[in-house]
């Protein structure tokens, strides 16, 4: 565990992504089965203990300090296992050798929702705060370290000399502590065979297009549809009935949520393309989607009653093929695998798969205009394809890009202001902001319209967290009300009618485009000029 | 009993001694200021009068420019303010010329801390306690997560860092007052005799603490010297420094700070901080409640930082206490 927790720590402290791979590839280099495996594992994320929450931590401190001081430290500190490690009482003796982090994680995975409040508080008497830190991060699952489990996978690849590509390919059939895994990157034993399992294979992804064009003859154009992206994988053993599983974009298995998906997708094959629900209201050149709302409906569901089945109807319009029965044409350049997915849709139910679009336009300043002519709200904007790519792992430079819709922007003024989490949780850098009911030199209100915690540069955030300072009227535990005097100009995707706020009103996506320093809090928007917004 | 207590009255920019129309740590120009040490958030310039210690004048003096008016008072010493109003400053062991003020009027005893620590600091006079109705207390480090631990362990994994990786240099951000000084002279307590390489917002005030009796050893700027003079070499600059286009002259700087805020990863993370060394100033959660303890005032005032923390530790001690709404006071010196 020691080790671990110098590594944790180490990480938190590193700057530079090439210093980060060269400390995790050390510690897999120097660090034997199964500790390496689990510590892989802690880093990619792969680990749940069910019986440890956020709230178990806080549930165990609240026994031992004050509950009111733990909030306040808690709020300061931004973070629960880092709060928790720092106000452990530690016991009078010694109680025993630090548990090894394959003690640990054994431990941890023994605890049920009875015993965590003993077990976990005896681990805890066994660590420094170091250790503890590293060993309520690992039972929580939030590393929150500025390592992602991609480049924990290439500090793998780095620290054995394998390509990571097939460390990706190989990954998901395995399980923690990956002795398999490590079997084959360090001592060159077979890789591990997954034809048959119906796995996850990471998406290939786009880089934001900015301000550059793009030649038409090298690149296809295609809209970017609003709905989730989606990965269907059928597979099985030669002869016997295959497994389908739907995938989020993050390589959840979301197959419960669509089973009529699954149900409708019996080829051995892997495609990629857009989840979406049926509906009419949107009248899009291929009509056919509702809002991203009506799909809200179908996300996060563990059972799906027949109700959600006929109301809010999911279907794939797919972007791309990966496998096909038996085959793997990820090598293949796109414009082959899109003459590909062309004729094998014709081997797909038409209830619930649809092809999408390329759109036909001669130049780049065609396309522009067809992009800006665009009303359908089913549509975030355009992918642009380079028409030789393979499909690859990732965001690769200069193979897709995505054009995203400009986006609409209203004037509104900030009201609540709130501590972020991590890095920023010595800053208020969550805004709450509303628009004005009516005219504010009458003695209108502000309502709140949405919250928004990006969009400004490191240095505007040190001016609207002193700005939240200075001007704090009440304050709710992390929360800051503050007077109504600055005016933040907001980006946002779309509107909505909502219930959760009392404006009835909601953004999709809303960012801080500017801060509007110099405008006078009255001339922000008022509620009908969002409400005017709305396309649902 | 605060009733008793209206000769003192807190206002948003300072603590006002009403019969002698005198405000201590004013956050603006007033006629007359008493002043508990050179940090920019407790001493302004621009008073009619300053009272404050010798070296607290001498700070001031070499960052503002207020050798008008000044009036130097020694520690222990008693000056009349008027209005009934006696004052005598005593050590607050923060930094330099620190000092607590202690206010009397008709048998009512007024004890304004400043800024101040209870650890040993080889840099100044150590905190006395001394017993008063009423203690205005500071409370940068209010939470119970803040516990500095010993300076000596910070120090060794600073000097280890150095053993480790002598090619590089350590870039310690540390306040230009105070902090800078009491970490030379620990590492001059650990041993370590070679020079130290400065930034060049640093070097007068070392050389005015080493006028004013703090040795601190050989002492570089980093202005002309060649970079690899460097290597294996501590370098102190301030905080504002570290991340600045300025470090570009040092060979591989590994980027240090000394600050009570280390204690919280994220605080370290935002300041893109290598090597977070725990090193602070002011009093820490054990020092600020155990100096409650021991003074054991009849009410505490507590002028900035994290007080609500503190009010729940009055509160859940039984013991009497307010949060003073100060404004302009910006933890300088943390
Ligand atoms: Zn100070
Ligand atoms: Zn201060």
């Amino acid at each position: 565990m020691e080790k671990f927790a110098a590594l944790i720590d180490a990480l938190v402290y590193t700057r530079g992504r090439n210093e980060k791979l060269r400390l995790i590839a050390a510690y897999l280099l120097r660090t034997p089965d199964p500790d390496r495996g689990w510590a892989l594992a802690a880093l990619t994320g792969s680990l749940d203990f069910p019986a440890v929450k956020s709230s178990t931590i806080r549930r165990l401190l609240m026994e031992r300090v004050d509950p009111v001081l733990w909030t306040l430290s808690r709020d300061f500190v931004g973070d629960t296992a880092e709060t928790a490690s720092l106000l452990w009482p530690e016991p009078a003796e010694a109680t025993g050798a630090a548990p090894t982090l394959a003690e640990a994680v054994e431990h941890l995975s023994r605890m049920t929702r009875a015993s965590v409040a003993g077990e976990l508080a005896s681990l805890l008497d066994r660590l420094d705060a170091a250790g503890r830190y590293a060993l309520l991060k690992l039972a929580t699952g939030e590393m929150r370290i500025g390592v992602s489990s991609r480049l924990a996978k290439v500090a793998f690849a780095d620290a054995f000399g394998v390509a990571v590509d097939d460390v990706e390919e190989h990954w998901h059939g395995q399980a923690p502590p990956y002795e398999e895994l490590f079997a084959w990157a360090a001592d060159g034993a077979p890789a591990p065979d997954a034809r048959h399992l119906p796995l996850f294979r990471p998406f290939m992804l786009a880089h934001p297009l900015e301000d550059a064009s793009v030649s038409l003859d090298e690149y296809a154009a295609e809209w970017k549809w609003d709905g989730i992206r989606v990965q269907l994988v059928h597979a099985g053993p030669p002869g016997e009935t295959g497994e389908t599983r739907v995938y989020s974009r993050s390589g959840d298995d979301i197959t419960r949520s669509f089973p009529e998906l699954a149900a409708a997708f019996q080829i051995p094959g892997i495609v990629d393309g857009e989840c979406m629900v049926r509906g009419s209201h949107q009248g899009g050149e291929e009509g056919g989607a509702a809002s991203f709302n009506a799909l809200q409906q179908r996300l996060g569901r563990k059972t799906v009653s027949r109700t959600m089945l006929t109301d809010y109807p999911a279907f794939v319009r797919l972007y791309d093929v990966l496998h096909w029965r038996g085959e793997d044409l990820r090598a293949l350049p796109w414009s082959e695998r899109r003459r590909r997915l062309e004729s094998l849709f014709a081997e797909l139910p038409p209830s619930h798969f649809d092809l999408s679009q390329i759109i036909a336009a001669g130049t780049f300043d065609e396309l522009a205009q067809i992009r800006a002519r665009t009303r359908d709200d089913a549509i975030e904007g355009l992918m642009l394809k380079r028409r030789d790519s393979p499909y690859v792992a990732g965001r690769r430079a200069g193979l897709w890009y995505k054009w995203k819709r400009d986006p609409l922007l209203i004037d509104c003024v900030l009201m609540y202001a709130q501590r972020g989490s991590g890095k920023r949780s010595s800053y208020y850098s969550d805004y709450t902001f509303g628009c004005w009911d009516g005219d504010p030199d009458a003695g209108a209100e502000l309502l709140p319209v949405g919250k928004a915690y990006s969009g400004f540069t490191d240095e505007e955030l040190v001016r609207l967290d002193r700005h939240v300072r200075q001007h704090t009227v009440n304050r709710f535990g992390p929360v800051r009300e503050t007077d109504r005097s600055l005016v933040l100009e907001i980006a946002f995707d779309s509107a909505h009618l909502s219930k959760r706020h009392k404006s009835g009103l909601s953004m999709r996506f809303p960012r801080v485009h500017r801060i509007r320093w110099d405008k006078p809090a009255h001339e922000a928007d008022r509620i009908e000029a969002l409400r005017a917004l709305v396309r649902d | 009993m605060p009733a008793d207590f209206a000769w003192i009255r807190p206002e948003p920019w300072g603590i006002h001694v009403v019969p002698a129309d005198t405000w201590i740590d004013p956050a603006r120009a007033v006629p007359h200021a008493l002043v508990t040490h050179g940090h920019a958030d407790h001493a302004r310039g621009g008073h009619g009068t300053t009272v404050a210690t010798p070296e607290t004048l001498e700070i001031m003096d070499l960052r503002y420019n207020t050798r008008e008016g000044a009036v130097p008072v020694a520690y222990g010493e008693t000056v009349r303010l008027g209005g009934g109003v006696d004052a005598t400053f005593l050590p607050a062991g923060h930094v330099l010329g620190s000092a607590q003020i202690l206010l009397k009027h008709a048998g009512e005893r007024v004890i304004v801390t400043g800024d101040y620590k209870r650890r040993a600091d080889p840099t100044c006079a150590p905190f006395t306690v001394t017993p008063c109705d009423i203690l205005v207390t500071e409370a940068t480090f209010g939470l119970p997560i803040f516990c500095h631990p010993p300076i000596e362990d910070e120090i060794a994994k600073l000097l280890a860092t150095l053993r480790d990786q002598p090619d590089r240099c350590v870039l310690v951000g540390a306040y230009a007052l105070g902090k800078a000084q009491r970490l030379i002279a620990e590492l001059r307590r650990a041993g370590h005799d070679a020079p130290v390489y400065l930034h060049g917002a640093m070097e007068r005030m070392c050389r005015l603490y080493e006028e004013l009796g703090v040795p601190l050893g050989e002492l570089r700027p980093v202005a002309g010297t060649p970079r690899d003079a460097m290597r294996g070499h501590v370098v102190v600059c301030p905080p504002s420094a570290l991340n600045d286009r300025w470090s570009r002259r040092l060979p591989d700087p590994i980027t240090a700070m000394a600050s009570g805020w280390m204690r919280v990863r994220q605080r370290a993370r935002q300041k893109n901080v290598e090597l977070p060394l725990v090193i602070s100033d002011h009093a820490d959660w054990g020092e600020l409640t155990g100096t409650v303890e021991e003074v054991n005032p009849a009410e505490t005032w507590i002028t900035h930082g994290r007080e609500d923390a503190l009010l729940r530790w009055h509160q859940l001690h039984q013991r009497r206490a307010r949060a003073l709404a100060l404004v302009g006071y910006e933890d300088e010196d943390d």
